[in-house]
């Protein structure tokens, strides 16, 4: 039997309290494909890093074909034969593709050989594994998916022999993610090791060899992919069982509640981002913004938000909301009963430093609940509400006092929507409600949406995940480059199909369809 | 105008924008490396003092240069320190750097040599000469082109001379070698840097070691070369006047260069035209003329030339994190 490209005995890593990684032990076999799932925060990224030098374990010891290897840093992985493609790239922006290969790489003091050396390898990498980039473009010109192409040309120019990605498939399309498969397999296929992060259960499945599940920073369990299901994963992963697919009654769709026509929405630079849409929403009904990010979902968001103006006629209710000028703010739709979950959470739906009972009033302050008089804050009062709503939605740590960067993703996501759900909006508009949010919280999260639709509240919901649009939508539009793609019924549509309007692929046809069979 | 007024014009556009050269490429090295440095004008100062002071006591220049040097360098160590090692403010570092440089050189000066912070003035040896090109004298009669070489492009110190090499030499250093490709890294993604296996410390240190050595050959100039002595805050806001040049040359050599001419060309003008009379209008005032390169440097710093891109990690301390 040979020995294991890479082995983990006893791994483990603690940052201050926090035990990242507890006695984990991790041996993946050579030409294989391997995949890693867990929770955010189970400590994948950790290990990882580790191996790549990134941080040094407290204790144990790392084995590369069977023999003790110290890596005390980025450059011994390197020379150990280790690449790493990082969740968010590392690559100069500004940089042509040539130049972000060879960057710590380089053979001399000048970059001239170094650079006709690359030209000439990358040519054959591309011939080898369909890994076709042009090597004299700029990153910032490049797509995500030709960007991450780039950073495996880096690890294969540093003769990467196990190649580690995580998280690669967040930032594409589902034809881009495939694609990127099927050149981990011809890398698998020429002998080369690879290592999946990923919390995308449908992933490990289709491409690995063998799973490793972590769970809390303990390495739970390692099973060969062929025995297992994704349900099985799940609850390795979660450590109870969880239910993958929402239980979800029909939808009772009533009065229209956002009716949208003709909207355009440029952006800072002058760039219109959203092209005259047209959509509609009715009350007790989620519709589902699909597509790849950047394709005009967070300008959408943002004007029915009142982030950012825009031209058209967005009518909630039947009477007309102002897009520019006075009336059109954040506040003034809030008042409209619009709630708004913004995408990013971190930079638009709460304060980081500060505590959890302020985040919870805001963009709500002037409600008479949190006032008392004209200038001054109800304190007791803000503080009750929070740990009611807290209670409500099962915030951990239930601690109103704590600041809003020390919980986790999935409970602050929770603390924004318990903010904006509270209030009974006529509609609710939510971006990305799961981003970087747990396997238990999400069926969490999801279960609160649905309660809110069943209670008749229109909502329109923008996500990148796909499994995400189709467990809770009802309707599903798919936007590309600005403009609707296509509109289907969930419910009469698939994966495949939605994934290739979110490649722009459009039928002429399927807004038609979708008005006819509705 | 004729040929001489302009000769001598662009003579003095030399002579005069050589510090703000020195101090513009030492800072494309710091900014190009991801610190921003607006401790330049401090660093010069002391380098200026240092140099003279030195000279003066020793009567050698070239030991004065590197008393200028080691005290340039230094600072630019305390700013590396601050900026690097402890992850602090780069700025607050910066103008920290720029007080401790303007109150220390008028004590120390004060103290050393009872002058009013000033430096005795130096001549001989303890000066940088003017340097003769080879026939210069032998072609100063020629038409046109004798003028040109004779009086504009010889006649020098030696260092404005290594200023203007110093430009292609460092577009060649940022452009063509693995140095340059890695410090330009630096500043726009240190990730990338860290990342492939390179101590992004290290890369910045280097950088503000050789901003160090610039800024201090532009403060040896400034008192040992253009000047005969030091006098307090000669420097005069020339490290701000050369921020200013960087961001107006894009952070790039060459043109870091044509900027730099410029405010030297401005200030060559408000030397030699006092006053100018214009017609219906009246005399423009020579405190107008002598405003003229700070006027410039806060239109340019105001933004009104066009959208400059800093370096993308340009006064970010790094921190390591996934």
């Amino acid at each position: 039997m040979t020995a294991p490209a890479i082995e983990l005995r006893h791994i483990s890593k603690a940052f201050g309290p926090v035990q990242a990684n507890k006695d984990i032990s991790l041996s993946v076999a050579p030409r294989t494909i391997h995949g890693i799932v867990g929770e955010n925060g189970a400590g994948k990224s950790t290990l990882m890093s580790i191996l790549y030098g990134f941080y040094r374990a407290d204790h144990g010891e790392i084995l590369i074909n069977g023999k003790p290897t110290e890596i005390p840093n980025s450059q011994a992985a390197i020379a150990a034969g280790i690449g790493m493609v990082h969740q968010h790239f590392k690559l100069v922006q500004n940089f042509s593709v040539l130049e972000n290969v060879i960057l710590g790489a380089e053979d001399d003091l000048l970059l001239k050989p170094s650079l006709k050396k690359a030209r000439s390898l990358l040519e054959q990498l591309a011939e080898e594994y369909e890994l076709r980039v042009d090597p004299d473009a700029l990153i910032e010109d490049l797509s995500v998916g030709h960007q991450q192409r780039v950073e495996i040309l880096k690890a294969l120019y540093r003769r990467a022999n196990v190649l580690i990605l995580d998280e690669p498939t967040g930032v594409l399309t589902p034809a881009e993610a495939d694609h990127l498969f099927r050149i981990l397999s011809s890398l698998r296929d020429e002998g080369k090791t690879v290592i999946l992060i990923t919390h995308k259960l449908r992933e490990i499945m289709a491409i690995t060899d063998t799973v490793s599940v972590m769970r809390r920073g303990e390495m739970t369990a390692t099973v060969r992919t062929v025995d297992t299901n994704p349900q099985h994963l799940a609850e390795l992963m979660v450590g109870r069982s969880v239910l993958l697919r929402l239980e979800k009654k029909p939808a009772q769709p009533g009065r229209t509640v956002l009716n949208v026509r003709n909207l355009s929405v440029s952006d800072g630079r002058g760039v219109e981002c959203v092209k005259n849409i047209s959509l509609s929403v009715r009350s007790g009904e989620i519709l589902g913004i699909a597509g790849v990010s950047g394709n005009g979902q967070t300008e959408l968001l943002q004007v029915l938000g009142g982030l950012t103006p825009g031209t058209g006629q967005v009518d909630i209710d039947g009477s007309e909301l102002p897009l520019t000028g006075p009336g059109s703010d954040a506040r003034a739709r809030r008042e409209t009963g619009i709630a708004h979950v913004p995408e990013d959470r971190q930079q638009l739906g709460l304060i980081m430093d500060f505590m959890a009972w302020e985040n919870m009033a805001f963009g709500y302050q002037h409600d008479d609940r949190c006032r008392r008089g004209p200038f001054l804050m109800n304190v007791n009062s803000m503080q009750d509400y929070c740990l009611e709503n807290m209670q409500k939605f099962d915030v951990r740590p239930m601690s109103i006092e704590a600041l809003a960067k020390n919980f986790s993703g999935g409970n602050q996501q929770k603390i924004v929507l318990a903010r904006e759900i509270d209030r009974n909006p006529v509609l609710l508009v939510v971006g990305q409600p799961t981003r970087g949010v747990d396997v238990g919280a999400i069926e969490f999260i999801h279960q609160q949406i649905l309660d809110l639709r069943d209670a008749g509240t229109a909502i329109l919901l923008i996500s990148v995940e796909l499994d995400e649009i189709l467990s809770l939508s009802d309707r599903v539009v798919v936007l590309f480059d600005g403009r609707i793609a296509g509109e289907r019924i969930t419910a009469e549509t698939n994966e495949a199909e939605l994934g290739l309007l979110m490649a722009g692929v459009t039928d002429a046809s399927a807004p038609d369809k979708a008005a006819n069979s509705a | 105008m004729d040929l001489l007024i302009v000769v001598q014009l662009l003579d003095s556009m030399l002579r005069l924008s050589a510090p703000l050269l020195f101090a513009c490429l030492a800072g494309l090295y710091s900014e190009r490396a991801g610190i921003f440095d607006i401790g330049l004008e401090g660093k010069m100062l002391a380098s200026a003092f240092f140099s003279a002071a030195f000279a003066a006591s020793t009567g050698s220049v070239w030991i004065g240069m590197c008393a200028g040097l080691t005290a340039s360098v230094l600072l630019a160590l305390v700013h590396g320190v601050a900026s690097i090692t402890f992850r602090g403010n780069q700025l607050i570092s910066g103008v920290a750097i720029n007080f401790l440089a303007s109150g220390l050189t008028a004590l120390v000066g004060q103290n050393w040599f009872k002058l009013g912070g000033r430096t005795p003035s130096l001549a001989g040896d303890a000066r940088f000469l003017p340097v003769e090109l080879p026939f210069a004298s032998a072609v100063a009669d020629v038409p046109v082109l004798g003028p040109i070489y004779s009086e504009l492009l010889s006649g020098h110190t030696v260092l404005v001379y290594v200023g203007l090499l110093a430009v292609p030499a460092t577009w060649w250093i940022l452009f063509r070698t693995r140095f340059g490709l890695r410090l330009r890294a630096v500043g726009e993604n240190p990730e990338a840097v860290d990342t492939g296996g390179i101590s992004v410390a290290r890369l910045r240190y280097q950088a503000t070691l050789i901003c160090g050595l610039l800024c201090g050959l532009g403060g040896a100039y400034l008192a040992t070369g253009m000047a005969a002595g030091f006098i307090k805050d000669m420097t005069a806001g020339k490290g701000f006047m050369a921020l200013a040049a960087l961001i107006f040359a894009k952070w790039r050599p060459g043109y870091a260069l044509y900027a730099c001419l410029l405010f030297g060309l401005l200030e060559a003008i408000a030397i030699r035209y006092q006053s100018i009379e214009i017609q219906g209008v009246g005399t423009v005032p020579v405190q107008f003329m002598q405003a003229l390169p700070y006027i410039l440097t806060i239109i340019i710093l105001a933004g009104f030339v066009g959208k400059a891109i800093p370096p993308r990690a340009g006064g970010e301390p790094y921190v390591k994190e996934l």
